[in-house]
């Protein structure tokens, strides 16, 4: 049974509301199952030789979705969940995953996940997660999120990912390897305050003729929190590549991007923007001109920014 | 009604100080149209910034509807109904032209109908720009009529618009002036429009040139438009008083 606190995480981290979502669903609470709804064309079944699910989509599968958030509120607990997705060619799909954490005692509550996703032919993937934590206690929240996909010739990945607030530490992994005439595009939002620390590694892989990846990544870091960003762009083939990151630096923070591009092929074209700044003096007063505080125009700022 | 009583702003650098504005005197009647003008650095935009609160005044008053805003800053200005367009207006990441309008209009999210209507009026075409993000991908002109559309979605009792026509391609500054000219036949705002353009200067019911940091001429449309057309920049002083051959 969910009660309010679950289903409030669920909201934020899912957009479930009352937990409840339309396709199929597995809802994991305190490292056991909560709910599991398998559909005609998406197959959820627990794995046998370690924590976590395979999803298995049938060829073909169009317009459907599916919710797989995990939700942490027993202080202390600690776990490495793999899931895999076996998405067959031709589909066109929504996964929704995230994570939220409560804690209100004084032990590190930690999960971390593993995703690693085989795309097949043609098909079209949008895999979307939310990371978030809240509590009162003085315990850890932690969450290392890796997700590791790769997309057969054709297949499209979209990838929006984003930690709101509340985690504490956050080592986050991401490799895409795109075949032929396969896309990728990864869209990555992180927000860190208080003492917070969030390192996020990525590696784009255009291993097939006519391949496209593109990353765009937003951060946020107040008061005396810190990042580090390793975005790794690399070209084997005739490919399209693209790296845009920007942050916004405030108060004692400390941002650190380490940008990398590698063409190994002539017909390689990779790019790599990167900017770490204040927000703009010029941005602040336009919006007091419209009768923002100062206050309200940094927090729009923000909210754009990392929408 | 607007009053601005020995406006003086100083700056100082490396010891030196620089008076911009020595001393302004201005009215502004409810509905009315001024128009500021003159030569360049002549200190038209820092006058228009201390209106709206966004430069402070090294001495002086000013009085909006009979309320001293002297010491009020940008929001509460703002809040009373001081709107202002920037010359060079900022750019967002991930806020979109309706987003802007919207914050502009006090409204939580402002209609679409209501958004389009304040795009065409600064000949836009609303279809095309409603969900673009205010960001580097619109090109100078499209900012800035994108600004000047957020003064008109403020509906506020005054609206300063420094240099609208800036960046603006003929077609749309055509549009642009019907705007002005309509808003201004309403006379429900008061408008001060910082311009060196004729077609805007002739919709003023009053023209001020600032010049040095002073008010160097001022009357109706009527008696200022013949003298203003017909005057060139001031000559160059050294030219003046040394004679343009001895000038290496």
């Amino acid at each position: 049974m969910l009660n309010e606190l679950d289903k409030q995480l669920l909201q934020t981290i899912a957009d479930m509301p009352d937990g409840e979502a339309k396709g199929a669903v597995n809802i994991r609470k305190d490292s056991g199952c909560a709910a599991r709804m398998s559909t005609e064309n998406i197959e959820i079944t627990s794995k046998q030789d370690k924590p976590g699910i395979d999803i298995t989509i049938k060829p073909g599968t169009k317009n459907e979705m599916c919710h797989i958030p995990v939700i942490i509120t027993e202080s202390g607990l600690t776990e490495t969940v793999y899931n895999d997705f076996y998405i067959g060619p031709d589909c066109d799909v929504t996964i929704i995953a995230g994570c939220g954490i409560h804690n209100d005692g004084g032990a590190e509550s930690r999960h971390d996940g593993v995703h690693t996703f085989h795309i097949g032919r043609g098909s079209r993937v949008k895999y979307v997660e939310k990371h978030y934590a809240s509590g009162s206690g003085k315990g850890g929240r932690v969450m290392n999120p890796e997700t590791i996909a790769y997309l057969d010739e054709g297949a499209f990945l979209q990838m929006d990912t984003a930690q709101i607030k509340g985690i504490d530490s956050t080592k986050r992994m991401t490799k895409i390897v795109c075949g032929a005439g396969a896309e990728v595009v990864v869209t990555e939002r992180l927000q860190t305050h208080g003492e917070q620390w969030a390192e996020s590694e990525m590696e784009i892989v255009l291993d097939g003729a006519g391949s496209k990846g593109r990353v765009i990544s937003r951060s946020v870091a107040q008061d005396s929190s810190r990042q580090v960003f390793f975005p790794r762009m690399t070209g084997n083939a005739e490919c399209f590549g693209h790296v845009q990151c920007d942050s916004i630096i405030m108060d004692n923070a400390n941002i650190r991007s380490v940008p990398a591009i590698e063409a190994n092929s002539v017909d390689a074209q990779l790019i790599h923007e990167a900017a770490i700044g204040r927000i703009a003096g010029d941005q602040l007063l336009k919006l007091e001109t419209l009768g923002l505080t100062e206050e309200e125009a940094q927090e729009r700022i923000l909210k754009g920014f990392l929408a | 009604m607007l009053e601005l009583k020995n406006i003086t702003y100083s700056v100082s650098a490396e010891g030196t100080e620089s008076d911009i504005l020595r001393g302004i005197d201005l009215t502004v009647a409810d509905g009315s149209l001024l128009v500021l003008t003159g030569p360049n650095g002549g200190g038209k935009t820092t006058l228009a910034k201390i209106i709206m609160g966004l430069v402070t005044p090294t001495g002086g008053q000013l009085i909006w509807n009979g309320t001293d805003i002297t010491g009020l800053g940008i929001t509460e200005r703002a809040r009373l109904g001081i709107s202002y367009g920037f010359q060079q207006p900022p750019r967002f990441k991930g806020i979109r032209v309706r987003d802007l309008l919207s914050i502009a209009s006090g409204k939580k999210l402002l209609p679409r109908a209501e958004a389009c209507s304040y795009l065409t009026q600064v000949g836009l075409c609303a279809r095309d720009y409603i969900d673009r993000e205010v960001d580097a991908s619109l090109s100078g002109g499209e900012v800035k009529r994108i600004e000047i559309a957020t003064i008109l979605a403020r509906q506020s009792g005054l609206m300063i618009f420094d240099e609208p026509e800036a960046g603006i391609d003929l077609w749309s500054f055509a549009r642009l002036t019907e705007t002005f000219e309509e808003l201004h036949g309403k006379r429900e705002t008061t408008m001060i429009i910082i311009s060196h353009q004729e077609r805007i200067i002739s919709l003023a019911d009053e023209i001020a040139v600032i010049d040095g940091g002073v008010i160097a001429r001022r009357g109706s449309a009527q008696e200022m438009l013949p003298t203003l057309l017909g005057v060139a920049v001031s000559p160059c002083p050294v030219i003046s008083e040394r004679g343009e051959q001895n000038v290496k």
